[in-house]
């Protein structure tokens, strides 16, 4: 094949890339389009701040929001200390050896678990051996497991973006290592570590099958940490699994959308000041 | 009086060697500097006298450190306490990213001073003894970051003199500067030594001439000749240092 010559394949390159994400683009409007438009229709304040009734027939989801915020609150609560913890042990307090590479590993191989096998590992030890049953206590620990990997990582990530300078300068002064990680080290990290938890937040709120088997699927309003309950993205898999109704399921498929693009917008903005605070 | 004393020191990165049979003694209130090639042992030298080579894995050191007669290699000897007496100037001016006045009270807050009076008065003293007060006393808000690098490593030179060292360790503390800057901080450097005794380390031979009342050379990990900076220039004893200082070598 002859070459098209250098200015031509800039053309053919700029062209063809522009392809790939106007497409890329293009899909992703359309689902979030055509989401919201039948799911606009449906939403309004009393959509919100109702009960479902007739197993969601009629009514709104307030129960199921409800739910959702509790388990994800509840997930991260747990979630964030741990990992924010073990990746402040990991970055500042030992000098990668085996057993980080090891805990590290570990976390990694823990992201890359199909979340329904969180779900299945939730049930047995939460539901049925600890006999949390179906509840926002397990539905909380599973996603809470679920999203340590990312929240670890994140963290690291933030942590050892922090310029090496700092920590010298701290010890060179005389400070511990704590001292170092809270009064240098995690102020610098922190809007980093922050995008990574409210990312994970956002994945939470997404997720169905940890939550399906764990926290179950009843739609009262949840009374105690021992209510089982229904969350948002359950209760749209319900609807629409069953054809109980279809205009319900779209309402609950748009506020979800909207709360996550919520989140992710939160998150770039977040990142944003990060990344402007150290260029 | 000899406030550090050196006996002996090996000082091993792993299975590299990075110091070989180190003695010296360092008068008080004496500027010293330390030449020699890149690589060569300097860093690791000033880094050892207040144990920073302790955050880096795999290291191994043998021979006394005597600073103020105790040995600071001695097991269970107070780190925090060691690097508050010796503290250090990095290469590049590295204030922390926070306001002026936090930076300069960083060391004192780590150190358990709370008192905002007394934070005060450490901080005006600190940064009167950099000659900074009169330009940032109306700045002490502002980011340090936003401050000229000049500025910056006076900073750092402010918040480390905040915490009373004894002990100035210099790590070419003006490779990052321009000239004028440069001379500005070694001015700085002659009136600092009446209260503090200072070791810095510099490629720039000028300024080892210029600034400093002891010169000692290092070439790959040993310490070839130690003397008088005068004498070290116009009459070196040893033909490395003395190739080294002709431009012959290095």
């Amino acid at each position: 094949m002859k070459r098209l010559g250098p200015r031509l394949e800039e053309k053919a390159a700029r062209t063809g890339l522009w392809a790939l994400t106007l497409i890329t683009v293009g899909v992703l409007l359309f689902i979030i389009f055509y989401i919201l438009r039948r799911g606009l229709p449906v939403l309004s304040l009393e959509f919100l701040t109702t009960n479902p009734m007739d197993m969601g027939k009629s009514g709104g989801i307030f129960s199921t929001v409800v739910g959702t915020v509790a388990l994800s609150v509840l997930a991260i609560v747990i979630a964030a200390p741990f990992g924010v913890g073990t990746a402040i042990y990991l970055t500042e307090y030992t000098w990668g050896g085996p057993l980080t590479r090891i805990i590290r590993f570990g976390a990694e191989c823990l992201a890359g678990i199909p979340s329904i096998i969180f779900g299945l590992f939730g049930f047995i030890l939460f539901v049925t051996k600890l006999k949390f049953g179906w509840s926002i206590l397990s539905g909380g620990l599973t996603l809470a497991f679920m999203l340590l990997p990312t929240i670890i990582r994140t963290s690291e990530e933030a942590i050892k973006s922090v310029p090496p300078a700092y920590r010298l300068v701290s010890f060179s002064l005389g400070s511990t290592k704590w001292q170092t990680v809270t009064r240098v080290v995690l102020p610098s990290a922190l809007p980093g570590i922050v995008t990574g938890i409210v990312l994970s937040i956002g994945r939470s709120i997404g997720e169905t099958a940890a939550t399906i088997f764990t926290a179950g699927s009843a739609l009262r309003m949840p009374t105690s940490l021992f209510s089982s309950t229904r969350t948002m993205s359950v209760h749209f898999y319900i609807l629409a699994r069953e054809g109980i109704s279809m205009p319900k399921a779209y309402g609950t498929a748009a506020i979800l959308i909207i709360a996550i693009l919520g989140i992710n917008i939160l998150t770039y903005y977040l990142m944003n000041r990060f990344i402007k605070k150290y260029s | 009086m000899a406030i550090i004393e050196v006996r002996d020191l090996d000082f091993y990165y792993g299975k590299f060697q990075a110091l070989r049979k180190i003695s010296l003694d360092i008068e008080k209130n004496r500027i010293t500097a330390l030449i020699g090639p890149s690589g060569c042992g300097k860093t690791t030298f000033l880094r050892s006298l207040n144990r920073m080579t302790d955050l880096i894995d795999d290291v191994r050191v043998t021979g006394t450190v005597l600073i103020d007669g105790e040995d600071i290699y001695r097991p269970g000897i107070d780190l925090l306490d060691l690097r508050k007496k010796v503290g250090m100037v990095f290469q590049r001016p590295n204030p922390f990213p926070l306001s002026v006045y936090d930076n300069v009270v960083y060391g004192l807050r780590v150190h358990g001073l709370r008192d905002p009076r007394a934070l005060e008065a450490r901080l005006t003293r600190s940064l009167e003894a950099v000659h900074l007060w009169d330009e940032l006393k109306d700045r002490l808000d502002d980011n340090a970051l936003r401050l000229s690098g000049e500025q910056q490593q006076r900073l750092c030179i402010a918040r480390l003199i905040a915490v009373e060292p004894e002990i100035l360790l210099m790590d070419e503390p003006c490779s990052a500067l321009d000239l004028a800057a440069t001379a500005n901080i070694e001015d700085l450097m002659a009136e600092l030594k009446k209260r503090y005794t200072i070791l810095i380390v510099t490629h720039n031979m000028q300024q080892a001439a210029r600034v400093s009342d002891v010169a000692g050379y290092f070439l790959l990990g040993e310490l070839v000749e130690i003397g008088e900076t005068r004498r070290i220039f116009t009459a070196p004893k040893d033909s490395r240092t003395e190739d080294y200082i002709t431009g012959r070598f290095g």
